[in-house]
């Protein structure tokens, strides 16, 4: 399976405000933590080793 | 306090004239009586009046104030319009657009395109000044008026306090020829985000301020600039936290700076220091004049409810959004329209009074869903945190390659009128298989007909629509008489509104929203769907 980068979550807004209440009235460092769960958690359910390296990539690539 | 005007005129439309009222041994009671002379005061004297409802509008100031303010007018909005009479002058005035490009710092992130759907009277979206929307709805008052409509607009009236009592409103109104006082049966305020009224009243207004200043900028130029709508996150040319250029008519631009919180705000609306922000957005050699500038902040907010008795709130009296996706004016129009039908009902005895309660949840329900989006857009254009920014930036270097980024990227969701789902005046969905954008709470949309559109022929009162099957001409129901309307099931009309289903049967609100469908006509369920519509069950 290759990585999708088609839009796929349904009510993106929604999402992304909970994403983003999730790390209400947290400090920098609990939200650095909060990050490295959540992507922990989401790489396990993926769980597709070919699939998280090429995420790695896509998500390296944009730190230019 | 004198009487003085707060702001200068674009078009003086309703200069002060003496009334007989303010020679009156009593004060006079009138059925009706507007507070605020802005779109959506007008617009409530227009539905009212061309209901044959004798309605007064009370306004401060004589005529319509200058600067651009709402410029982007929804298909909603101009079908609301075309009902009363005036979308044709809105869509002949406004510049239509489909484009939009979104750039983060010197790199466009995406474009997208509306892609309006086919078979609509009107465009998604026209750009119009607010001066021009509301002269449309003046000029569409004094028509009515030479044909009869019984409204009557008051400049250089200015109310001063109220007195709400069980049964009826008492106004104490200035003018310049000195105080006098009327009485209304139901007072209706569209007295704008600061309300007088409202704070008259002593009524809460509670919700959200978002710590940001936006200077607006209208200028015209010579420059070729497509007509699209540009969005900037973090512009390269430094010229705000973000930037936003829309075209407007008469060759006019909008741009918008999002300029922080602690500034200076004399400081920032000085010529050189516009012009300093414009010609870095711009470059050296684009030559421009200023037509109008101002400093916005907002907030989202409500009333925790828009009916007080005889006291109903309408617009950013009632609700305030932020300016991103366009929901102020065209939401406070949707208000009129779904207000308009419940009153004429109530004032002619069909409809007890409790139906007014349902404007006040609908509308409130409404103006939840538009501030919930309003309030995102702004987090995503101003985020507050440091997580907050660092997300944000994040979704728009991805959104550069990666498809899947482009939906979270929130420039302002652009208005669509609300369905009012699971709400009082709907009966259930009995359509099986039933397309769910005409589901009972939906507004109706358009469609082509051999002649002209559907919309045209549904509104003002209630229909009951037969798509592919015969309904009859007239049905009385619980003191109405309903209008039937039968059109062939083909086209835009089969996709919209029957789906599978091989035929069906609507019944339409005044408003043109949805109260029920059906499969089949049927003698019975009509005059229950049609009680439960007007409050009665």
């Amino acid at each position: 399976m290759a990585l999708n980068t088609a839009p796929n979550i349904p009510d993106p807004d929604g999402f992304y405000a909970e994403l983003l209440n999730a790390h209400d009235g947290l400090s920098d460092d609990d939200s650095i933590a909060l990050n490295a769960r959540l992507l922990l958690i989401l790489a396990n359910h993926i769980g597709d080793r070919a699939v998280l390296t090429e995420a790695l990539a896509a998500a390296s690539k944009g730190d230019t | 306090m004198p009487l003085d005007d707060r702001y200068q005129l674009a078009f003086k439309l309703y200069p002060y004239e003496r009334s007989t009222d303010q020679d009156a041994s009593a004060p006079v009671r009138h059925p009706v009586v507007v507070v605020g002379g802005g779109p959506i005061g007008v617009a409530t004297a227009l539905d009212l009046g061309l209901q044959g409802i004798p309605v007064v509008l009370l306004d401060d100031h004589e005529g319509v104030g200058q600067g651009s303010r709402a410029i982007c007018f929804a298909k909603r909005t101009l079908e609301i319009t075309h009902r009363y009479g005036c979308g044709q002058p809105m869509l002949d005035k406004g510049v239509i657009w489909n484009l939009g490009k979104v750039f983060h710092d010197d790199r466009q992130v995406f474009e997208f395109n509306l892609l309006p759907e086919q078979g609509h009277r009107y465009p998604a979206f026209i750009n119009l000044q607010q001066p021009y929307f509301e002269r449309f709805l003046v000029d569409r008052v004094r028509t009515a008026q030479a044909q009869g409509a019984p409204i009557e607009l008051r400049g250089k009236n200015r109310v001063d306090a109220v007195d709400v009592l069980d049964d009826h409103v008492i106004l104490d109104i200035s003018t310049p020829d000195g105080p006098y006082r009327i009485e209304a049966d139901w007072l209706i305020g569209c007295d704008g985000a600061s309300s007088p009224l409202r704070k008259m009243m002593g009524l809460d207004f509670e919700g959200r301020v978002f710590e940001d200043n936006f200077l607006i900028a209208d200028i015209t130029m010579k420059a070729d600039f497509p007509t699209e709508r540009w969005f900037w996150f973090e512009p390269h040319f430094k010229s705000g936290d973000s930037a936003l250029l829309h075209k407007q008519p008469d060759g006019v631009w909008r741009i918008d700076f999002q300029l922080g919180w602690d500034i200076d705000r004399t400081e920032e609306l000085k010529e050189e220091n516009v012009r300093r922000r414009l010609d870095a957005m711009l470059g050296p050699d684009v030559e421009y004049e200023l037509v109008w500038t101002s400093i916005y902040r907002f907030q989202c907010r409500r009333m925790k409810t828009f009916r007080q008795g005889r006291v109903i709130f309408a617009g950013d009296a009632a609700h305030q959004v932020s300016p991103f996706g366009a929901r102020g004016a065209n939401s406070g129009i949707q208000d009129v329209d779904n207000l308009g039908w419940k009153l004429g009902l109530v004032l002619n005895g069909t409809a007890s009074e409790s139906l007014l309660d349902s404007y006040d949840v609908e509308r409130r329900y409404g103006a939840d869903e538009n501030i919930l989006n309003s309030s995102r857009s702004t987090d995503f254009i101003t985020p507050k945190s440091k997580i907050s920014h660092v997300f944000r930036n994040a979704v728009l270097d991805l959104a550069e390659h990666h498809p899947f980024a482009r939906p979270l990227v929130n420039s302002g969701r652009l208005s669509v009128p609300c369905v009012y789902d699971g709400l009082p005046l709907n009966t259930p969905d009995a359509l099986p298989n039933g397309p769910a954008r005409t589901r009972p709470g939906a507004p109706c949309p358009d469609a082509p007909l051999e002649q002209g559109f559907l919309l045209d022929h549904l509104g003002g009162d209630f229909v009951l629509l037969g798509v592919g099957v015969d309904v009859p001409d007239t049905i009385s129901a619980h003191g109405l008489v309903l209008r039937g309307l039968t059109v062939p099931a083909s086209g835009d009309i089969r996709d919209r509104y029957l789906g599978e289903a091989p035929g069906a049967v609507y019944l339409i609100r005044p408003d043109q929203h949805v109260a029920a469908r059906w499969p089949a006509f049927d003698a019975t369920s009509v005059p229950k769907a049609v009680a439960r519509a007007i409050g009665k069950d």
